[in-house]
């Protein structure tokens, strides 16, 4: 018989290990998803796990997948952190994309030098005014956080829908719903010749460390800390409360945006409507199978670009569906949930014995 | 027969993770008496009582209930034995009355739900306790709520009845008249487990004590024959100070002056405060007694700022008007809070205790440019930890690790050792040891004597005559009057705290008729 005993104190052993047997899990589950499927889940795992990543190009393909998906779980490990739900990293995304790639448009036959930060800035804006709408929606008005960011996630998306079917349709573009092919000069620069792996990955890392220092080592940090833990203390100490929130609520909204902004500038080079196959949505999944810590986000955001690469490998190699992909990404989800008990709870296996009966009694308060 | 007992515990015994709550405790409770299981916080006796009720299963020892080797598998056992207990917190639903209170709980052990309610008025005249059966509990007061525990208990056929500490939230009037109730259980043959903190009702009222540290036997006495120091010497071992005299002081100049103070009441179970009105002068501490929930929560987020009151002009610190300041602007005012859940607001859980130390003592030269000094918060916690003698394996523990008594020496340390001129304070040794409160009671005098002005909000009234230099009491969110300890005779307060206030003026009233008549001759 199998039970669960309560530890005395969190386990921080199986804190860390909890995320990694979620994924073996996943890659067990997914064997004989494979399998069911009438795949080999061997060739099936290589092809979805491995093969994307055995060349040089594939490793930089994987982290031009990354980008996107770990600046928005960066923002949205903050604002977990604070205990506020934000779900509106893919609203936030697309917005920032929208509000670049108009700041993009207009330096289509401009060299200034000036164009491709300030379509990173504009990005940046944009996704702040998404996040910034939930947080008034969210701090002022009461409205459940949670709701008001995916609402606000429809809302970005259609706005997407309209500005590339209206206002940035490129007139050239024989009524396809793209915007024109952004200049030169915003675009962002190539690390390696021959890839497609641009300058977006200095900035998540120049992200990696400024989220990293601001959460362990600055005292905002430790009152966002203490504001997702326990409210009443954070307000007896005299945190504000407010500020707080709406900080983290902007900051995860900018880098949301910058996301955006490089997905056109550095990826696409357009507006186009399939600008995200939902990295906002798997950034959620990430911050929190990186345990919110942006070291554990950075390895868990490789981990789900690599899900993203290999659905479409497998979808090309082996004639699998996309669906592929969403399905491991919640399965990683729902076994890293599942796995968090054991942070808790020990598992105790008992041998019935029928004078020593070891149930657990229950209280009736 | 004769000497067969009502209950016998042998050789009990259960481990926690990390700490053996019960180790060999062996308790024998007669037919009929009042027996009192004494022991300091975390000596176990909650552990003892939740295994005696099936709420928790021991790793060894035997239970004998009336000469018979029992199981007890969960608490509808326990019930069944006749075994019935009052939890220190009571289990009762607000919104429902009384009669589904009881029902709720008992289920079938309830009897024919027709009757229940004319049982349970009965029972509660008989026992001098006299309830509504349907009036909802959202409408009863602290006292009355624990007697729908204990008429809840009594409807069974009652051989065993637990109490855990059921005086902590009663006036000083209603304490009697649960002894009274008590008596006559135990007249008819009731045996009762008393626990509790306070030794001078164990010596009044109890006929036999086991007492209990770090959870072992390490007495029975006949409380009787004991005082109330020989007692606390076997509660709390040899080597620790249980007794301080206390200093009177007088006070210095007002130095927090609340006047008029009226909020609205937030909710239904709020409580509206009403035209307070209060001084606390540099130097001094005043105590305000009360029951729970009679509007000492709704002054304390007052006065810290946790509840903002913008429009206001009532509360003056040091002169100025600080009704429209966020908390964090009164404390750089020099305002220090301890509230009085310890973990949960005075403390975060899951932090270790040098974040803990960091949460309010940001301004200790802990932050520079924003960013965090780890070294000399690392220091601060130390220090705290060494100079109230905390008991902790260091300053990685996290706060939920430690005691209530020990979280409560920490977060009074870090208050006190920022060195506040006002220190607002709420049960600051509730459900605290001994050898705390000693430790707890010392450094606010020492922070009094230092010009500090010290407002205590407790319903522990002992501590509040033991500390305060002057007293009154808070009901229905209206304060009484003031006046010095030794002026105010227990009667008094405990008439104050049921909200008679009229009774204020006792003695003064007096002095002044008798002047009046003499003027008039």
């Amino acid at each position: 018989m199998i039970k669960l005993v309560a530890r005395g104190q969190a386990s921080v052993k199986w804190g860390y290990l909890s995320p990694l047997l979620a994924v073996c899990l996943t890659l067990i589950a997914g064997a004989f998803l494979f399998w069911g499927l009438g795949k080999d889940p061997v060739v099936a795992l290589y092809t979805f796990f491995i093969r994307p990543i055995a060349d040089w190009y594939g490793i930089t393909e994987l982290l031009v997948v990354a980008i996107p998906i770990l600046l928005c779980a960066y923002g949205l490990a903050l604002c977990y952190r604070a205990s506020i739900w934000n779900i509106g990293a893919e609203g936030q995304l697309l917005l920032g994309a929208v509000v670049s790639s108009t700041m993009a448009l207009q330096f289509v036959d401009s060299t200034s030098s000036w164009a491709m930060p300030l379509a990173l800035v504009a990005g940046m804006v944009g996704g702040m005014i998404c996040s910034g709408i939930s947080a008034f929606l969210n701090l002022r008005l009461n409205c459940n956080e949670t709701l008001v960011t995916i609402m606000m996630n429809y809302i970005a998306l259609n706005t997407l829908l309209w500005a590339v079917y209206g206002p940035l349709k490129d007139p050239n573009g024989y009524n396809f719903p793209e915007s024109a092919l952004f200049g030169d000069s915003t675009l962002l620069p190539i690390l390696f010749e021959g890839t497609r792996l641009h300058v977006g990955l200095l900035l998540v890392l120049l992200a990696l460390v400024v989220v990293w220092v601001f959460m362990s080592k600055t005292f905002l940090g430790f009152q966002i800390k203490v504001l997702g833990l326990d409210k009443p203390a954070a307000r007896m100490a005299g945190y504000k409360e407010t500020k707080l929130a709406t900080m983290v609520f902007l900051v995860g909204g900018a880098l949301a945006g910058l996301a955006g902004a490089i997905l056109v500038t550095g990826t696409t080079g357009q507006l186009i409507p399939a600008i995200s196959p939902g990295y906002g949505y798997s950034a959620i999944i990430v911050a929190f199978l990186g345990r919110l810590h942006p070291l554990g986000i950075t390895l868990a955001g490789l981990l789900i670009a690599l899900i993203f690469m290999g659905g479409e490998m497998s979808q090309m190699v082996l004639n699998l569906p996309r669906s592929i992909t969403g399905i491991l990404q919640g399965l990683i989800l729902f076994f890293l949930l599942s796995c968090d008990v054991l942070i808790r709870y020990r598992v105790v296996f008992t041998f019935k014995l029928p004078s020593f009966n070891a149930t657990a009694t229950q209280g009736d308060k | 027969m004769s000497n067969v007992k009502r209950l016998t515990m042998l050789g009990i015994t259960k481990e926690y993770p990390g700490c053996k709550a019960n180790d060999d405790v062996f308790l024998e409770i007669e037919h009929g008496e009042i027996h009192a299981l004494l022991g300091e916080n975390g000596a176990g006796k909650s552990t003892l009582m939740k295994m005696l009720y099936g709420v928790v299963k021991p790793d060894a020892g035997t239970i004998m209930w009336n000469g018979k080797e029992v199981s007890i598998e969960q608490p509808a056992t326990a019930r069944s034995l006749g075994i019935g207990m009052v939890f220190q917190h009571f289990s009762l639903f607000e919104t429902l009355t009384v009669t589904e209170n009881i029902a709720l709980v008992l289920g079938d052990q309830a009897g024919h739900p027709n009757t229940l309610a004319a049982r349970i008025k009965k029972i509660s005249e008989r026992y001098g306790m006299p309830l509504d059966p349907d009036r909802r509990v959202s409408s009863l007061s602290t006292g009355e709520r624990q007697r729908v525990e204990i008429v809840r208990c009594l409807l069974l056929e009652l051989q065993l009845l637990i109490l855990d500490e059921p005086t902590s939230v009663l006036t000083p009037q209603e304490v009697e008249q649960l002894f009274k109730t008590l008596k006559q259980l135990t007249k008819e043959g009731c045996s009762i487990l008393f626990i509790s903190h306070k030794l001078h009702e164990v010596t009044e009222l109890c006929d036999s004590a086991t007492i209990l540290r770090a959870g072992k036997v390490t007495g029975h006495c006949n409380p009787k024959n004991e005082s109330s120091e020989s007692i606390a010497r076997m509660m709390v071992g040899d080597d620790i100070a249980i007794s301080n005299e206390c200093r009177r002081a007088v006070g210095g100049e007002v130095f927090v002056d609340i006047e008029n103070l009226s909020t609205p009441a937030l909710s239904q179970f709020d409580v509206a405060l009403k035209q307070i009105n209060l001084q606390v002068k540099k130097g001094e501490i005043v105590g305000i007694a009360g029951i729970a929930g009679n509007g000492q929560d709704e002054l304390f987020k007052a006065l810290s700022g946790e509840e903002i009151h913008r429009h206001s002009k009532a509360i003056k610190f040091s002169g100025d008007f600080v009704d429209h300041l966020s908390p964090l602007a009164r404390r750089r005012l020099g305002m220090a809070f301890v509230p009085e859940d310890r973990l949960g607001r005075g403390a975060v859980p899951e932090l270790d205790l040098r974040d803990n130390a960091l949460l309010t003592s940001f301004d200790s030269d802990l932050v520079k440019n924003g960013f965090l000094n780890k070294s000399n918060i690392t220091q601060l916690a130390d220090h705290i930890i060494e100079k109230y003698k905390v008991k902790t394996a260091g300053n990685h523990d996290a706060a939920e690790s430690l005691s209530g008594g020990n979280l409560q020496k920490f977060i009074v340390g870090r208050e006190v050792e920022q060195e506040p001129l006002f220190l607002l304070m709420s049960h600051p040794t509730w459900g605290v040891d001994i050898g705390a409160q000693v430790a707890i009671h010392q450094a606010i005098l020492e922070l009094r004597d230092r010009g500090c002005a010290i407002l205590i909000v407790s319903e522990d009234l002992d501590e509040l005559y033991k500390v305060c230099d002057r007293l009154g009491a808070i009901c229905d969110g209206e304060l009484s009057a003031f006046l010095e300890p030794e002026a105010l005779p227990l009667v008094k307060l405990g008439q104050w705290m049921a909200g008679d206030f009229d009774s204020t003026s006792v003695l003064p009233n007096t002095v002044e008729n008798k002047q009046g008549v003499l003027a008039n001759d």
